[in-house]
């Protein structure tokens, strides 16, 4: 079944890829090609594979429960935020706070995540910023 | 003796205190990214790549620092392997069979110094092979005008499943999609954006680092976070004892034909399109068993069932380096890493790599064999270094692994725009790697997307809008009929292939749990 609505999914796609390419604005100075063609070729090859899918599934994948995937989609938001709160806290604080996030749901008790986490980001702000001179993002504090 | 000469300039290039302290560095972080199970080579070289950028490398510097990580993960693979039979990446898989048999004979200290001695002889050779073969491949490359690169480009995608390819519809799937996410952006030949939505980030197209880092690196925390509870009873088997490092002379000259063979073998499994390291080590270690193995010793502990596989997956990573650098298409998913990281500085890789920028290539050769010895050095007698690390539990490690990957993605562009794409990416590679369809393609496609393009507008606009060039010429035909071959053929034996390969892992399931989401070599 997930392979059918992976198909359904990648009909989709393919589709709108397809419709996206017909309104490209051309350019009179096209060349004998044009800006349209492969990526609808590229739409075609896709749809077709999708289309295989629909027909011949492969057996069912195992999903975790609802609960792990829960799990995921958290990380994820996690570290959406992250990629947010960065520019904003500055480098050490919000990676302290992602790292000890990560750390914890991977299995580590609270307490000894929020050291895990504070040593990581510290030791990468060593690493990299102070050693190695890259430019971390710094927040109000100044790191 | 051309050949030679160069490649003596290439030890100039090479041998600068800061080329050999990268060199170093490399392999010694290359080694434990191997030996960590889950993170292969090109998850590896893959969360490197930004860092090198960020550090202001040259392209030869950067390339040594990114190909020595390549080759230390193909020697480091073996430590788990041996050690607590959990393949450190999948090329190691079948070192397994012989190597923790080894160790539970308290022979593991012998079984990891033959196999470094074997991942040795393999890349050392192979190297050899490249000095030798890539020039010549140049030659032919050298005749190769658009409509034949854009053939050349399709033989890739179509050949890159491998002859172990499952389901050729998901390959073709994963390449379309490379192929589409490269699209995104201002069209490099008139200038109108394509699928920009309007969204100006986007203008630029989607930078392949971030693709890259987010399908193989981020959706390996995604991966650990949903296997977590199994991840940590494997972490907590029993540690071996290593015993004594040292293999006898006797040893060493008993696997020695065994070594040489598998190289062979493995060097032209590398070299073909569509093989990898890990058919490399496969057809390896089975042709191998059916050659010397009279007794039945193999599977059992028989040090030469280490040393064929070693050998046969560090040639073939070496044979995988040919046509990457010679004709700039990969054969496998680490050089299309490794591709990535030419891109990115600029270089185009092919036949005009060798005549424009012979510093970097024969810099990089160079590179590997001083690297090579170094892997040797640190692979025998700190071989304990190595085991220490696998003691790191990865409930702490794929953290480190994730931060690190956000500083070198920010630290090239600042934008939290990119952040976020490169968590997008690292969900779709998640589920993408669910459903079974390969991420390697997906690379590759938004890596050479774009040049693939080019190259079809530019053949068919030569020939006034005729598309009959595409098969005008032999050669073309010839790669149109490789790729052809070369799409088809698994559908019909692959899965007598992959029947066998499992068959040969089915003694332990372990090994192939541990394998199946990892990525290809």
């Amino acid at each position: 079944m997930s392979d059918r609505i992976f198909g359904g999914i990648g009909i989709l796609i393919a589709l709108i890829f397809a419709y996206q390419a017909t309104i490209i604005q051309e350019s009179f100075l096209s060349d004998a090609v044009g800006p349209k063609t492969f990526p609808l070729v590229i739409a075609a090859v896709m749809a077709l594979a999708s289309v295989y899918f629909l027909i011949k599934p492969d057996p069912e994948p195992s999903w975790p429960r609802a609960g792990r995937l829960a799990e995921i989609g958290l990380a994820a938001l996690v570290m959406l935020a992250y990629a947010q709160l960065l520019p904003e806290l500055g480098f050490l604080i919000s990676t302290t706070l992602a790292a000890s996030y990560l750390t914890w749901r991977l299995g580590t008790r609270p307490l000894q995540s929020a050291v895990v986490g504070l040593g990581t980001a510290i030791g990468i702000y060593v690493v990299f910023k102070l050693i190695l001179g890259l430019s971390l993002a710094s927040g109000p504090l100044g790191f | 003796m051309d050949t030679l000469s160069s490649l003596a300039d290439g030890f100039s290039v090479a041998l600068t205190f800061q080329n050999i302290g990268l060199a170093l560095l490399g392999c010694f972080l290359g080694t434990i990214m191997g030996a960590l199970p889950g993170l292969g080579p090109s998850n590896g070289v893959a969360i490197l790549i930004p860092l090198a950028f960020t550090l202001g490398l040259g392209p030869t510097p950067a390339l040594i620092l990114l190909t020595s990580v390549y080759y230390g993960a193909m020697y480091g693979g073996r430590i788990s392997s041996i050690l607590l039979n959990i393949p450190g990446d999948e090329p190691a898989m079948m070192t397994c069979l012989d190597g923790y048999p080894m160790a539970q004979q308290g022979r593991a200290g012998e079984a990891l110094a033959l196999s470094g001695i074997a991942s040795f002889v393999g890349a050392f050779f192979a190297t050899w092979g490249l000095v030798l073969l890539a020039p010549q491949l140049v030659k032919v490359a050298l005749l190769f005008g658009p409509a034949e690169y854009f053939a050349l480009f399709t033989l890739a995608f179509a050949t890159l499943g491998g002859i172990s390819a499952s389901n050729q519809a998901k390959s073709a799937f994963a390449a379309a999609l490379g192929l589409g996410l490269a699209m995104i952006g201002v069209d490099t030949q008139t200038g109108v954006p394509r699928f920009t939505f309007g969204e100006v980030h986007l203008y630029d197209g989607i930078d392949f680092l971030v693709a890259i880092v987010g399908l193989f690196a981020l959706s390996e925390v995604f991966i650990f976070l949903e296997h977590r509870g199994s991840a940590e009873e494997e972490a907590a088997k029993p540690k071996v004892v290593i015993g004594k490092i040292a293999p006898s002379w006797g040893l060493i000259r008993y696997c020695t034909p065994t070594m040489l063979r598998t190289t062979v073998l493995g060097f032209i499994a590398g070299v073909l399109p569509g093989a990898g390291a890990s058919l490399g080590s496969f057809i390896s270690y089975s042709l191998e068993k059916k050659l010397v193995d009279k007794k039945g010793t193999f599977g059992t502990g028989d040090p030469r069932g280490v040393a064929a596989p070693e050998a046969g997956n560090n040639a073939a990573a070496g044979g995988a380096l040919v046509p990457m650098l010679a004709l700039g298409v990969p054969g496998s998913g680490t050089t299309a890493v490794l591709l990535a990281v030419l891109l990115a500085l600029n270089i185009t890789p092919g036949p005009l790599l060798f005549t424009q920028n012979p510093d970097v290539v024969w810099g990089l050769i160079a590179a590997l064999f001083i690297g090579n010895f170094m892997l040797l050095a640190m692979n025998i007698p700190m071989v304990g270094l190595f085991v220490r690390v696998l003691m790191v539990p990865p409930r702490i490690l794929m953290p480190i692994v994730a931060m690190i990957s956000f500083v070198g993605i920010y630290g090239i562009s600042g934008s939290s725009f990119d952040l976020m794409v490169m968590v997008g990416f690292g969900i779709m590679g998640w589920a993408l790697r669910k459903l079974d369809v390969p991420l390697v393609p997906v690379i590759l496609g938004t890596l050479l997307g774009n040049e693939m393009e080019v190259n079809l507008r530019r053949a068919v606009t030569i020939n006034d809008g005729d598309y009959s060039i595409l098969v005008g010429s032999p050669l073309t035909l010839i790669l149109w009929a490789i790729a052809i071959v070369g799409f088809v053929l698994p559908i019909f034996v692959g899965g007598i292939v992959r029947a066998r390969m499992r068959k040969a892992a089915a003694k332990d399931e372990t090994a192939t749990a541990a394998t199946e989401g990892a990525n290809p070599d």
